[in-house]
């Protein structure tokens, strides 16, 4: 049966729960394609003898049709999930990614991610003023303007406003600009501690 | 979970939502059917090698499983090419059976997606439509209660139990009552103004650890 291939495509990307974004699955696209292009063949030329008389031909014909639209909606929902998954990575984890993440992204994908960035930056500096608005600050209401931050893992040295620096290593804890630190929390390197 | 993804839902009713991964899985569930007109060339594609009648085609009137997406493809109005029938869940005699009693019914089984596939099968016009419409409903309605009152009171518990015999529809109902459920938790806890890490960092990290110890 044609279009198993590419539900398979569309299968490892759903399984991938919670917007966590796998690796570009290439060897599944390929393959995909390689039946398209196959399928494409098959339709030129069984058109051509249709047209010479064997009309019985074109309810194959339409069979194969159906097939490959199948397959280019598997191919484009699946890259399209998958930018979904990249967008929302920008805004929940910032705009470095981790190197597993990188090696994940296809170059298509990370051209995209890089252009994500550069549109949102640019966006956030014609809000607010001369100074823009970081829309990726703040994301929960902040309750106050310094916080109270345990390390989790060593970071080395972190410079404030105020000139001072402060090492962050592994358990340490600090009181912090809420601005300054909201970042690094996402990314895992400090907790947010409640008093 | 990441509350930034937001992915492309399925469809509603007989429409599906071309970019949804919900919808061309469901539409990858097969349905049963009758050849109506001889395809030349396909036998080995629907796995009905060489037999009686056209040499590698598929004689007509063969009777042939095929994957919703193709059915709705080569079906029109007059049954030219393709003439489908119901599949068991949906015909009459399981249909008295969701009207017993729908909670019993394990729908994960049948075909998980149960409502999503039958909404589509309105698309064939078939005599039994009305009826078969009016079962999903009914069957929907009748579980629909125990769903919502489950999902928002099983706090910080293995749900696998409950949601085993829910298809898929239903299990994101389950799903969406109980990150409501958890949100409140949270403001209650007054945790909702705690910054964390997003929820790609947390499962990385959890990913690490078990790297190490394996």
């Amino acid at each position: 049966m044609f279009g198993e291939r590419a539900a398979e495509l569309v299968r490892g990307l759903h399984r991938a729960a919670d917007g966590h974004l796998p690796a570009f699955n290439e060897d599944g696209i390929r393959q995909v394609l390689e039946e398209m292009k196959a399928l494409y063949e098959q339709n030129q030329s069984d058109v051509n003898e249709a047209k010479s008389g064997r009309s019985d031909l074109i309810r194959t014909i339409k069979f194969r049709h159906c097939s490959l639209l199948r397959n280019r909606r598997c191919v484009v929902a699946y890259l399209y999930d998958r930018l979904l998954r990249i967008r929302a990575l920008r805004w929940e984890y910032g705009s470095v990614l981790p190197n597993d993440l990188r090696f994940h992204m296809s170059a298509e994908e990370t051209e995209w991610f890089n252009q994500y960035k550069k549109s949102l930056a640019t966006y956030m500096r014609s809000l607010g003023g001369e100074e823009g608005l970081d829309l990726t600050q703040d994301m929960k209401p902040p309750k106050s303007l310094y916080i109270e931050v345990r390390c989790l893992k060593d970071h080395g040295e972190f410079e404030i406003d105020d000139g001072t620096t402060i090492l962050l290593k592994k358990n340490s804890q600090h009181f912090l600009p809420r601005w300054k630190c909201e970042q690094l929390i996402r990314q895992g390197v400090l907790e947010h501690v409640l008093s | 979970m990441s509350e930034a993804y937001f992915p492309v839902g399925p469809g509603l009713g007989p429409e599906e939502n071309f970019l949804s991964l919900e919808d061309i899985l469901m539409s990858q569930e097969k349905l049963p059917g009758r050849v109506e007109a001889a395809l030349p060339r396909l036998a080995a594609v629907l796995g009905k090698g060489a037999g009686a009648g056209q040499s590698d085609g598929i004689p007509e009137g063969a009777k042939v499983e095929l994957p919703l997406w193709l059915a709705k493809g080569l079906y029109d109005n007059k049954r030219r090419i393709l003439s489908v029938e119901l599949p068991k869940i949906y015909k009459e005699g399981w249909r008295t059976v969701f009207s017993a009693d729908a909670n019993v019914v394990d729908l994960h089984k049948m075909g998980p997606y149960y409502y999503g596939f039958g909404s589509q099968l309105l698309n064939f016009d078939n005599p039994e439509n009305p009826e078969i419409a009016q079962t999903i409903l009914q069957t929907f309605i009748g579980r629909f209660r125990r769903i919502m009152d489950s999902s928002q009171n099983a706090y910080n518990e293995d749900t696998s139990a409950l949601v085993a015999r829910l298809d898929e529809l239903e299990r994101a109902l389950f799903r969406a009552g109980q990150k409501g459920l958890n949100d409140f938790q949270c403001w209650e806890k007054g945790q909702a103004s705690q910054i964390t890490a997003s929820s790609l960092v947390q499962n990385y990290r959890k990913r690490k650890f078990t790297d190490m110890d394996g």
